[in-house]
C-alpha cells in the first residue's frame, strides 16, 4: 500500500469540479483509491461520496492506494492534488 | 399592489408580465415492478438519454456563458454516473421490487438531504443539483422530454426555485428578471443570471398560488423588491431608471473591447486600480487592460500577525489568473504609522507621512519584504505579473532591493521552487524621485507616478487639512511640469511611464497627459469607460 497526506490548499476547498476531474483521473488505475479526512473516508471513484467529506481549504487529507499499479497512482494522483488543490 | 422583500443575486429593474414557471410534474408513484433486471436496464438506457441532453446543455452552456459557468454540467453528468447513486438506484429496485421512477425520486431526495445537511454553505448549494438531476432522469424514464415553456413577449420568470438547467434552457432574449421563493446566492442559476446580465432576486417570500401569469410585476435588484401590479408613480420611475440603466449599458457595449485611441490615433493604456481580490471583478467587467495599481496592504492591515508566504501567494496567483495574460502591477507592503497593523509596532509618529514607512519599512526589516517578494515571484508562473516598489527617494535605495530581490530568486532556485522573473518598476511620488529620475530610470522597467504623495510633498499641503484648500490647486503647474520630467527621462531609456494617482482620473487632464506622452493611466475601475469615451473624441 501506497499513500501521501496533503493540504488542501483550493480556497473552496475540493468543490464539485475539481471532484469531478479527481474522480476522473482515479478511475484511470486499477488500485483502490481511498481519501481519509482522519473524521470520514471515502473511495476516490465515487463522486457524490467525496464531495460529502466536504473537504475545506487547510484541511490535510490521506490518500492511499492498493493494488498492482499502486506505484504510478499514487504518484499521478498526488501531482493531480497539487496542481489542482 | 403587493410589495415582496427578496435578496438580490444581480442588480437591475424590470418591469412586464410575470411567468409563473411550473415544475414539470415530478410526482412519481410507486408501482410494483417484478422483473427488476428489466426495471435497471430501462433505468440505464433513460439515463444514457440524460447524459446525452446534459451534453447539449453543456454546449449551449459553454457559448452563452462561458466554460467555467457551464462546468456544472460537466459535474452534473458526473454526478449522474456516480457509482453510489447508481448503485442506490439499483438496490431499491431490486429489493423493493419497485419502479425505477420512484427509485431514483427515493434516492435523488437521500443526496440531497445529505448536500443539506452540510455545514458549508456550497456544498448546502449542491442538493439543488442532485435534485436536478434526479428530476431529469425521472423525465427521461416517463419518456416525456421536459417541457418547453412558452412566451412570446419578454417575461419576469417566478418560480419556486430554478434549477440551472432550466435556466440554461430558457431563450435569455425573452427573459427580463427572475424571481425565485428559494435558492441561494452560491447557486449556479444566481451565477448563470449574473453572467447574462439579468436581473434576480431570491428569497422572495411569496405564496406562488397568489402569483399569476400575465400579472403586471416590477423587479428592483437595487433594493432588493418585487411588486405585484405596482402603481403607475412605481412604474414611471421604473421606467426612467430602465432608460438610463440601458444608456448606462449601451456605453459600456460600444465601448467595450474598443482601444483607448484619440481621434488623430494617439494610444494610451487604462487600467485599473485595485484594493483587494473582489474588486477584480470590476476590473474586469469595466474592460481594464490590466491592473495597474494592485494595493497589497489588505493582506497586512486588521490582522494580528504578518500574513504568510502561503496566503500571499494564493492571493497573487489568483489575481494574475483571474486577468488571464493581462498585466497585473502589485505594489509591495505601503504601509506606516498613519495604517493599522499593530503587530508591527510602528508606534506613534508625529508626521507619519514623512515618517518609518512603504519601502523604508522593507529594506529596515527584510525578512518581511522577502516574504512578499518570493510570494509574488512564485505567483509570477500563473500570469502576467509585475512588481511595483513604492515611497523611493534614491537610487541606493533601488541598488538595495535589487540586491535582496536577487537573493529571493536565488534561494527559491536553490529550493527548486519554481519562479518567474518579472517587470519590475518605482513608484514616483517623492520630489527627489523626480529629480533623479534620469538616473532611475536607467534601474528599473517603468513608472509609475502616485500623484497624491508627490502633490502633497510638493506644494507642502496636507488634504486631510480643509483650512488648506483654498492653496490647494491639483492643476498646481508644479505638478504638471514634473510629470513632463519623468516621462521625458523614462522615455528617454526606453521605459514606460504610467499615472496611478487620483489625478490619472481626472478627465480635465486627459488630453494634456496624452500630449505629455504618459503609456498608461491606472484608475478605479468605475472611471475607465468614461475616459476611454473621452479618449476617443480628444483630437
Amino acid at each position: 500500500m501506497k499513500e501521501f497526506t496533503y493540504q488542501v490548499k483550493d480556497q473552496l476547498g475540493i468543490h464539485a469540479r475539481p471532484a469531478g476531474m479527481l474522480i476522473n483521473e482515479a478511475k484511470k488505475y486499477k488500485s483502490v483509491l481511498t481519501i481519509d479526512t482522519g473524521a470520514k473516508k471515502a473511495e476516490l471513484t465515487r463522486l457524490m461520496a467525496v464531495m460529502a467529506l466536504g473537504v475545506k481549504c487547510g484541511q490535510t487529507v490521506t490518500v492511499t492506494a492498493e493494488g498492482e499499479d499502486e506505484d504510478k497512482a499514487i504518484k499521478e494522483i498526488e501531482k493531480f492534488f497539487e496542481t489542482n488543490l | 399592489m403587493k410589495r415582496i422583500e427578496a435578496k438580490t443575486v444581480y442588480k437591475g429593474i424590470a418591469l412586464g408580465k410575470v411567468y409563473v414557471m411550473q415544475k414539470s410534474d415530478s410526482s412519481v408513484n410507486r408501482i410494483k415492478v417484478e422483473d427488476s433486471e428489466n426495471e435497471i436496464a430501462r433505468m440505464h438506457r433513460a439515463k444514457s438519454i440524460a447524459q446525452d441532453q446534459l451534453k447539449e446543455l453543456y454546449d449551449k452552456a459553454v457559448k452563452e456563458v462561458g466554460e467555467s459557468n457551464a462546468a456544472i454540467f460537466e459535474v452534473h453528468q458526473m454526478m449522474l454516473e456516480d457509482l453510489d447513486y447508481v448503485e442506490s438506484i439499483e438496490n431499491i429496485i431490486r429489493t423493493q421490487q419497485v419502479n425505477a421512477e420512484y427509485a431514483v425520486a427515493v434516492t435523488g431526495d437521500n443526496f440531497a438531504e445529505m448536500f443539506a445537511g452540510m455545514d458549508d454553505d456550497y456544498m448546502k448549494a449542491r442538493s439543488a443539483d442532485v435534485k436536478d438531476i434526479s428530476e431529469r432522469l425521472i423525465q427521461c424514464l416517463k419518456g416525456g422530454a421536459s417541457q418547453e415553456d412558452d412566451f412570446k413577449e419578454p417575461v419576469i420568470i417566478v418560480a419556486d426555485d430554478l434549477a440551472p438547467s432550466e435556466t440554461v434552457t430558457l431563450d435569455k432574449s425573452k427573459i427580463l428578471a427572475f424571481v425565485t421563493v428559494h435558492g441561494s446566492t452560491n447557486s449556479h442559476t444566481a451565477i448563470l443570471a449574473r453572467t447574462m446580465n439579468i436581473p434576480a432576486l431570491i428569497g422572495a417570500e411569496m405564496n406562488l398560488d397568489e402569483v399569476k401569469t400575465g400579472m403586471e410585476a416590477l423587479v428592483n435588484g437595487f433594493n432588493g423588491e418585487f411588486i405585484i401590479e405596482p402603481s403607475e408613480e412605481l412604474k414611471e420611475e421604473a421606467k426612467g431608471n430602465i432608460r438610463k440603466e440601458k444608456e448606462k449599458q449601451e456605453l459600456l457595449k460600444q465601448l467595450k473591447g474598443k482601444e483607448n485611441v484619440t481621434l488623430s490615433g494617439k494610444k494610451i493604456k487604462l487600467f485599473a486600480n485595485i484594493g483587494s481580490i473582489s474588486d477584480l471583478g470590476y476590473a474586469l467587467e469595466n474592460d481594464a487592460g490590466g491592473v495597474g495599481l494592485f494595493r497589497s496592504e489588505f493582506l497586512y492591515i486588521g490582522k494580528n500577525e504578518l500574513p504568510s508566504e502561503e496566503e500571499q501567494f494564493q492571493i497573487y496567483k489568483q489575481a494574475v489568473q483571474n486577468m488571464a495574460g493581462k498585466k497585473v502591477i502589485i505594489r509591495t507592503l505601503d504601509i506606516g504609522a498613519d495604517k493599522q497593523a499593530d503587530y508591527l509596532h510602528l508606534g506613534k509618529e508625529d508626521n507619519p507621512a514623512l515618517g518609518y514607512r512603504a519601502i523604508r519599512i522593507c529594506l529596515t526589516q527584510p525578512e518581511i519584504f522577502k516574504t512578499q517578494l518570493r510570494a509574488l515571484y512564485r505567483a509570477a508562473v500563473y500570469g502576467n505579473l509585475s512588481i511595483m516598489y513604492p515611497m523611493i527617494i534614491s537610487t541606493e535605495e533601488v541598488a538595495k532591493i535589487k540586491q535582496i530581490s536577487a537573493e529571493v530568486k536565488q534561494e527559491l532556485a536553490a529550493d527548486n521552487i519554481p519562479y518567474k522573473d518579472v517587470e519590475e518598476g518605482i513608484m514616483i511620488e517623492t520630489p527627489a524621485a523626480v529629480m533623479i529620475s534620469d538616473e532611475l530610470a536607467k534601474m528599473v522597467d517603468f513608472f509609475s507616478v502616485g500623484t497624491n504623495d508627490l502633490t502633497q510633498y510638493t506644494l507642502a499641503i496636507d488634504r486631510q487639512n480643509a483650512k488648506l484648500d483654498a492653496f490647494y490647486n491639483s492643476h498646481h503647474k508644479a505638478i504638471l511640469k514634473m510629470l513632463q520630467i519623468v516621462t521625458d527621462n523614462a522615455h528617454k531609456e526606453g521605459k514606460w511611464i504610467g499615472i496611478c494617482g487620483e489625478l490619472g482620473a481626472d478627465p480635465e487632464l486627459t488630453e494634456t497627459f496624452i500630449n505629455m506622452g504618459i503609456d498608461e493611466l491606472s484608475v478605479a475601475p468605475s472611471a475607465i469607460l468614461k475616459l476611454r469615451s473621452i479618449i476617443r473624441q480628444i483630437p
